[in-house]
């Protein structure tokens, strides 16, 4: 009788539960639209299937000796002293090591091959793009150094073609991240990170700040569209055509004020020079580095001067 | 005169927080005016404020810490309902301004003065009775401890009242924590708060290292001491090789706010990859400070409920080590996004994975106790199962997050919440509640109710899985951690689950507080006599129920792992009573008012510090120096209990137990 209602309750969970795991199998992750979000979503199902060999038999054991070795189960054995085997001690420690040992040899791998500093393996000979992104309070800045063009919390980029986001920020750390193509790299002031990413379908997806930076961070999100290389190059006379431009560092440092929700803008005639120069600012020590009201109440004195910026690999 | 502060910086404007501050203030009362009504200031000062009773101490280390869990768990049902509200462009009910101080809190409030009190709570209570010792090694530095910890206490509640608490995240990353970044008060609290409390936590680990170390009893050699005492030599150990980085990062921090220094901020040579590091170079340490205890409660619980000695106990002990030391070389894996190279993610993603193996041998090793015992269903047995199926299941996630491919989509989401609290609910709540209910008829004489210790265990665990499971889905659909608000309306259904597995979480919480009131209802039906309520095998249980304030009367040998068990064992199942015994002077040490004044006068400085009140930081400073030279120059530390007295006492217990039998 008591069985029974445990068993309703149990099967009642499962019928609640089932449509919750069912919901995550079109999800973002596991729908990716691109080479670098692919593989890495087959590397979360392997090492989450060999997790497994011992994960199910862990939880089935725990039931299965709580149950049989329950006080009141007079047929089981008791051996109070019984505390040694050296069968099983070896059989615990092998069988996790040798799961480990796979998994290890998987992350040497894939940490290689999924190394977001690496340029990517692509069978297309398309030519490899370059992007800055400038991560602010609390938007995107996306800088076109080929095209001469910068937009904000709008990035634009054909399929197929391999995307090298150079990645830094005019504020607070931060997180690059475009879900549907895997990848995300933190966006640090004064670094000069990136990862490169590819996108195999043509579409509008999200990409957002994952690394929590203040009152907007919520809102920092913009739109990834994915379009030909035709959709392209019209989008790129249509930013040329826009009467903004941004140089620096007066028309930056108007942008880098904090601002929530900001609508997308572009800007013509930007100089491919502004990536570099907005993460040099925060190596020359001068007053006129521009990153915002916040700035302001630096010092004069002191902050030596550093000719190259930093590359977060090699500040590691 | 007050530096930044004036009437400005209470919120008179926030209703949410005013009724907070109502209802403290009306529970403050009640709770003081109760005790002068009663006059048990006298009692309370001489018997527990200036206390340096190690088990006095555990319990108050554990009353504050369940009183602050309930303020913890109040940020996490608020964060829960603004995120089951606040979804395609709905702002819910939280602005961000408030959001983001309550996600912060909630981090802080439940790791720093929830979890750390829990585990040390239990760690006084238990230690020196499991190795047959009269107290801690530093008696007095025990107190002071405490009320350090209890000052950092103090500060964060006072945060809510008056100014703001930092909207940085738990650890306060930098830059954001810098001034340029953070120019409120939020993170100056954050700061002394946790400087202070941090360096109780500290001392802490000297007086158990030292404890564990010389205080053992005859022939407790270090492979006879008692698992839970092994796993806490390991979290001592931890504490003093991670707590000092922690100091001195926040020490950092402090120059960069408070004198324009650029250790980590954006510009002139900051290093903001550098407090990222130094953090979790302790903060990874830490998470294994917490659980380690809890590991030691399951392997008590599993082997007495089991009555089966503990499977494979040198494993343990080394598999225990083996965590301690890789603990140290892991903690880049909180962040693999920040582009360190291949080689280094991949080391450290190794280095990860490497410690699923100590920590799947230990599951293995509790099962393996199990098997061929004779398991009683009591509550702490009930949080020691959902643990191991709870706790497994999070260290899958764990080791999913461990692999840096995987990890650059999984970092930062809703993935890495739901792991976390899938380990720290499923592992360190689940392993305090267990200790709670096992150790308490030695704290206090009785057991605890069991029906209503079971609904809180059910509670919790489907609370747990209801609230969390959602957030592992979301996660895969791109949902991140510390979000106000979201423009996707579809993630809403999940996060109204969430929402309400939070609730049934509440419930567990309520339930552990009826089973206080029913328990004390029914004290003297469940009044442990015998000292030994549940058959166990470990030195504490030899004594009374509760214990003496000297423990032992007579320090008790020991032969071999679980003695006390073997002594009943060797005269037929019976507790051993001595008869004709000859009692001595006992040396125990005074009480301490030097503690709760050092710790008074630290809430003083920690606060004249935040609001620039230079004055009366001084006034704290210099009132912590001398109040600290009189206790050095105090001779009068302690005393000789007469064997009289110590006779007086064992004959009542003695005859508390004829008159049972």
């Amino acid at each position: 009788m008591r069985k029974n209602r445990w068993l309703r309750v149990f099967s009642l969970l499962l019928i609640v539960a089932l449509p919750l795991l069912l919901a995550g199998c079109d999800s973002i992750l596991m729908d990716p639209k691109g080479q670098v979000g692919a593989e890495e979503k087959r590397l979360i199902l392997t090492a989450f299937g060999l997790m497994l060999i011992v994960v199910i038999p862990v939880i089935v054991m725990t039931i299965m000796f709580a149950w049989r070795y329950r006080s009141g189960n007079s047929e089981a054995g008791y051996s109070p002293d019984w505390a040694h085997s050296h069968v099983i001690e070896v059989i615990v420690w092998f069988i996790p090591c040798v799961i480990i040992v796979f998994l290890a040899i998987l992350t040497w791998h894939t940490s290689h091959s999924l190394d977001p500093h690496k340029p990517l393996d692509v069978d297309s000979d398309a030519e490899v793009m370059e992007i800055g992104v400038v991560s602010l309070d609390w938007k995107w800045l996306f800088i076109y150094p080929e095209q001469g063009i910068a937009t904000v919390n709008e990035v634009v980029f054909p399929a197929d073609v391999p995307v090298h986001f150079r990645v830094t920020s005019g504020s607070v750390m931060n997180s690059f991240m475009i879900p549907r193509l895997g990848s995300q790299i933190y966006a640090m002031a004064g670094m000069d990170n990136d990862v490169h990413l590819i996108a195999d379908e043509q579409g509008t997806y999200w990409g957002r700040s994952t690394n929590y930076s203040g009152a907007g961070f919520s809102e920092m999100i913009f739109e990834a569209q994915v379009t030909s290389q035709q959709g392209f190059d019209a989008w790129v006379e249509e930013v040329r055509n826009s009467p903004d431009t941004l140089a620096f560092p007066n028309g930056y440092q108007a942008l880098a004020e904090p601002s929530i929700d900001h609508p997308v803008e572009y800007f013509s005639n930007v100089s491919p020079d502004l990536y570099d120069q907005i993460i040099q600012s925060f190596h020359d020590g001068s007053e006129m580095s521009g990153h915002g009201s916040h700035a302001s109440g630096h010092g004069e004195h002191g902050g030596e001067k550093q000719a190259m910026p930093m590359s977060a690999e090699a500040a590691e | 005169m007050f530096g930044k502060l004036s009437l400005e910086a209470i919120p008179y404007h926030e209703p949410i927080i005013m009724s907070t501050v109502v209802v403290i203030v009306i529970a403050a009362a009640i709770l003081l005016g109760g005790i002068t009504y009663y006059r048990k200031w006298t009692y309370l000062w001489s018997e527990w404020i200036t206390s340096i009773d190690h088990k006095k101490l555990g319990i108050m280390y554990f009353l504050v810490a369940l009183v602050m869990l309930i303020r913890g768990f109040a940020d996490a049902i608020m964060m829960r309902t603004q995120q089951a509200m606040a979804a395609g462009g709905a702002e819910g009910y939280l602005p961000p301004e408030h959001y983001d101080q309550i996600f912060t809190a909630h981090g802080v409030i439940m790791i720093f003065f929830v979890a750390m009190p829990m585990v040390i709570g239990l760690m006084n209570l238990v230690v020196p009775l499991q190795i047959g010792a009269r107290d801690v090694a530093f008696p007095f530095m025990n107190n002071l401890s405490f009320w350090l910890f209890a000052a950092g206490v103090v500060l964060v509640n006072v945060s809510l009242f008056v100014g703001e608490f930092a909207k940085t995240g738990w650890l306060a990353y930098a830059p954001l924590s810098g001034i340029e970044y953070s120019p409120g008060v939020g993170v100056d609290y954050w700061i002394w708060a946790l400087q202070i409390s941090g360096i109780g936590t500290t001392l802490t680990g000297i007086n158990f290292f030292v404890t564990i170390l010389k205080m053992r009893t005859k022939g407790m050699t270090l492979f006879r001491m008692p698992i839970f005492t092994w796993t806490s030599l390991c979290t001592n150990a931890l504490i003093i090789a991670s707590f000092p980085i922690l100091t001195a990062t926040i020490a950092l921090l402090t120059l960069d706010r408070y004198l324009g220094m650029h250790f980590f901020t954006n510009d002139f040579g900051g290093n903001q990859m550098m407090y990222v590091n130094l953090i979790w170079a302790w903060g990874h340490p830490e998470v294994y400070i917490l659980i380690l205890p809890a590991f030691g409660v399951f392997s008590e619980v599993i082997s007495t409920f089991s009555r089966k000695r503990l499977f494979g106990y040198g494993t343990m002990v080394w598999a225990t080590v083996a965590i301690t030391f890789l603990s140290f070389v892991v903690w880049l894996h909180h962040f693999f996004t920040m582009g360190a190279g291949a080689d280094v993610n991949a080391f450290f993603g190794i280095a990860t994975m490497i410690i699923a193996i100590p920590t799947g041998v230990k599951i293995f090793n509790w099962l393996f106790t199990m098997y061929r015992g004779r398991i009683e269903f009591t509550a702490p047995v009930l949080w020691t199962l959902g643990f191991i199926i709870t706790f497994t299941l999070g260290g899958m996630t764990g080791v999913m997050l461990a692999v840096p491919g995987a990890n650059f989509v999984l970092h930062n989401s809703l993935f890495v919440i739901a792991h976390f609290h899938n380990v720290i609910i499923g592992g360190v709540v689940f392993g305090m509640m267990a200790g709670l209910v096992y150790w308490f008829p030695k704290a206090f004489g009785f057991t605890l109710d069991e029906k209503w210790g079971k609904r809180a265990f059910w509670c919790w665990l489907i609370g747990f899985f209801v609230a969390f499971t959602p957030l592992y889905i979301l996660s895969f659909d791109g949902a991140m951690r510390r979000m106000q608000s979201y423009a996707n309306a579809e993630w809403q259904p999940m996060m109204l689950v969430a929402w309400v597995g939070a609730f049934i979480i509440m419930l567990g919480i309520i339930s552990t507080v009826v089973q206080f009131i029913v328990s004390i209802r029914d004290r003297k039906k469940n009044a442990d006599v015998t000292g030994d309520p549940w058959d166990a095998r470990t030195l504490e249980w030899s004594t009374s129920s509760p214990a003496p304030f000297y423990n032992f009367a007579h320090l008790p040998e020991v032969e071999a792992i679980d003695d006390y068990w073997e002594t009943k064992r060797n005269n037929g199942g019976k507790v051993l009573r001595p008869t004709q015994v000859e009692y001595q002077d006992i040396h125990m040490p005074r009480n301490t008012v030097a503690g709760p004044v050092i710790g008074a006068l630290s809430i003083v400085f920690g606060f004249a510090l935040v609001w620039h009140i230079w004055w009366l930081a001084a006034v704290g400073a210099v009132g912590i120096f001398v109040a600290f030279m009189m206790r050095v120059f105090n001779d009068d530390i302690d005393y000789h209990v007469p064997a009289a007295e110590v006779e007086r006492i064992e004959r009542e217990h003695q005859q508390r137990l004829e008159m049972q039998a």
